[in-house]
């Protein structure tokens, strides 16, 4: 028989080996992308594969280069997506904080549209927000990936709104008494306090904007004006069987995201926790 | 109202001003222009033409339609179940108490960020016929691999699968709601002499169950409406077998300009996810239970 603590260790033995297994299963496309995108083209063919191409075929990232223009898309899509997140953070505290801090009739009822909003298919309202944009002139331009943005996004004001909800009234209404305005509470008391929602909801936008495929196709038709998510399809499409200089450029285009995700992953794992999800 | 709350009124109607307009202008007004669109034929350079319920007739009668509406429900049917027991099964490795839990948390939460558009051009490689590193192994353990994304029987149940590479996120939720409940509670059941699964089946799944409700909310409403995998990697092929609800209405309204039959389209769309909500919601009174909430 084993005792209570060696069979603790035992347990926890057995998963540590699940763990493992199912980490390289998460990471093996990863490995193939990289691996892929360093072989020469006959090595494409080979079975058994090889695993570890050597020596390294370098230049499939100059030939994906050529043909991917890796650094226009790159630009494109941080425009998009530094926009958003610059609207983001002007607007969604501002009316998370009509949501949270001032009591004034109607509000709930105003709060519970919003939510409501966040289940709305992006289908149903794409077609005449496509139209709105066509008539200012704005298609094929960025601008309707950034603009809505501006207005507050439901998800990050919801967000948000749960973060002040938990900042005693106290402080604010000492500042009230003292005369100071909403705009200045909101400015010098509840944004200062709030950084850690408000990083988390800006690495969200971050991550929406840069993933967004849809926007992109509906709205831009000029390559010059394409981020990445219309470039690398793009590529896919014109010099797909050329399999190595593929998985390169979706090496180069995953680069930024794993850069991204090494600076900005104990705040997205820790993160869930300000979410209030798991009430 | 008096005076303080109508000053207050004002102050806040204010503060949630932005958010409003944005709601008018890109929520209320597409709700209603889509619906009035639904009912006309409409090609963005002409004005609308009023036919009535002409777009609804046909469309019941578009094969084409009905194929985009089956596959979908085909993967939401696979998506939402599936990636529930994915999620759930990461989340419950990820709370083990090793020391080096925070690098394997890392590595399975990655993927769940790196967009679509990339992950499909991944997965067309790796689920590759012939070159694929699937069916590389599948042959170094002598079994013949399907064509996977190039068999219509396959193809949806492809994209499904590689959707749970995409299962960190449910799993970092269900990572924070496992976490919360109270030790005091496993420790009454070893005293009972509660087995691990009796344990999971009695406390951790019904405590975790508002956070089965949300996945649920937000996983049926986002398979609905896939887009980006089946477009990518297959653009509906082969046979259709893969065109998705989205996928379909795209078509119409940005490859045909054909906007009222899309509208129209947009609008059953809506219709079902309201429904499901609807049904989610309706249920969740039977099986979601809040730990320590007034009754």
């Amino acid at each position: 028989m084993l005792g209570k603590r060696a069979k603790e260790r035992l347990r926890l033995n057995i998963m540590r080996l699940l763990l493992i297994v199912v980490t390289f299963v998460y990471i093996l496309p990863f490995f193939w992308m990289v691996s892929t995108s360093l072989k020469a083209d006959q090595d494409l063919f080979l079975i058994p594969p090889k695993w570890f191409p050597i020596p390294p075929e370098w230049s499939n990232y100059k030939n994906a280069i050529e043909y991917f223009p890796f650094f226009t898309y790159f630009k494109n899509s941080l425009i998009i997506t530094f926009g958003s997140v610059l609207g983001t953070l002007l607007v969604s505290p501002l009316v998370a904080y009509g949501f949270s801090k001032i009591y004034w009739p109607g509000r709930d009822f105003f709060f519970y549209l919003m939510l409501s909003t966040m289940m709305l298919p992006f289908a149903v309202t794409m077609i005449p927000t496509f139209i709105i944009f066509k008539k200012l002139g704005l298609v094929n331009t960025l601008w309707p990936l950034i603009i809505p943005s501006f207005f507050g996004v439901p998800m990050h004001i919801f967000l948000i709104r749960q973060f002040f909800n938990t900042i005693p009234d106290d402080f604010i209404d000492a500042a009230r008494v003292d005369g100071a305005s909403e705009l200045q509470i909101y400015w010098k008391i509840m944004l200062p306090l709030s950084k850690p929602i408000l990083l988390l909801v800006g690495l969200f936008q971050f991550i929406g904007s840069w993933n967004n495929y849809l926007g992109p196709l509906i709205y831009l038709t000029d390559e010059e004006k394409y981020p990445l998510a219309l470039g690398l399809p793009l590529f896919l499409d014109r010099y797909g069987t050329h399999w190595n200089w593929m998985m390169a450029a979706s090496t180069l285009a995953i680069i930024p995201i794993v850069i991204f995700f090494f600076f900005a992953q104990s705040y997205l794992i820790e993160g869930i926790k300000l979410t209030g999800l798991k009430e | 109202m008096r005076k303080y709350q109508r000053r207050n009124f004002v102050k806040g109607l204010l503060f949630i001003l932005p958010w409003l307009i944005g709601f008018a202008v890109f929520t209320v007004y597409p709700i209603i222009a889509s619906l009035y669109f639904s009912f006309t034929e409409y090609h963005v350079t002409t004005k609308p033409q009023w036919i009535g319920l002409e777009n609804y007739k046909k469309l019941f009668s578009d094969v084409l339609f009905v194929k985009s509406l089956t596959n979908t429900l085909y993967y939401a049917a696979g998506l939402v179940p599936i990636g529930l027991v994915v999620g759930l099964v990461l989340a419950l490795l990820l709370v083990q108490p090793l020391k080096e839990i925070i690098f394997y948390r890392g590595i399975i939460y990655f993927p769940s960020i790196v967009p679509a558009y990339a992950f499909a051009t991944i997965g067309i490689w790796f689920f590759h016929p012939y070159l694929g590193f699937i069916n590389h192994i599948l042959g170094f353990f002598g079994i013949d691999g399907p064509m996977w994304l190039s068999d219509e029987n396959w193809a949806k149940f492809t994209i499904i699968l590689l959707s749970q590479w995409g299962a960190g996120g449910t799993a970092l939720i269900y990572m924070a709601a496992i976490k919360d409940i109270p030790r005091e509670l496993y420790e009454a059941a070893i005293l009972d002499g509660a087995t691990r699964w009796q344990m999971f089946k009695k406390i951790t799944f019904p405590l975790i169950s508002p956070a089965t409700l949300y996945y649920l909310v937000i996983a049926t409403l986002g398979a609905l409406q896939i887009f980006d995998l089946p477009q990518i990697m297959t653009e509906g092929g082969p046979a259709n077998s893969t065109l998705s609800y989205v996928m379909y209405l795209y078509r119409h309204a940005f490859t045909y300009a054909n906007m009222g039959y899309a509208s129209a389209m947009a609008w059953i769309l809506f219709i079902i996810s309201m429904f499901l909500t609807f049904l989610i919601f309706r249920t969740s009174g039977r099986w979601v239970f809040y730990y320590g909430a007034r009754r």
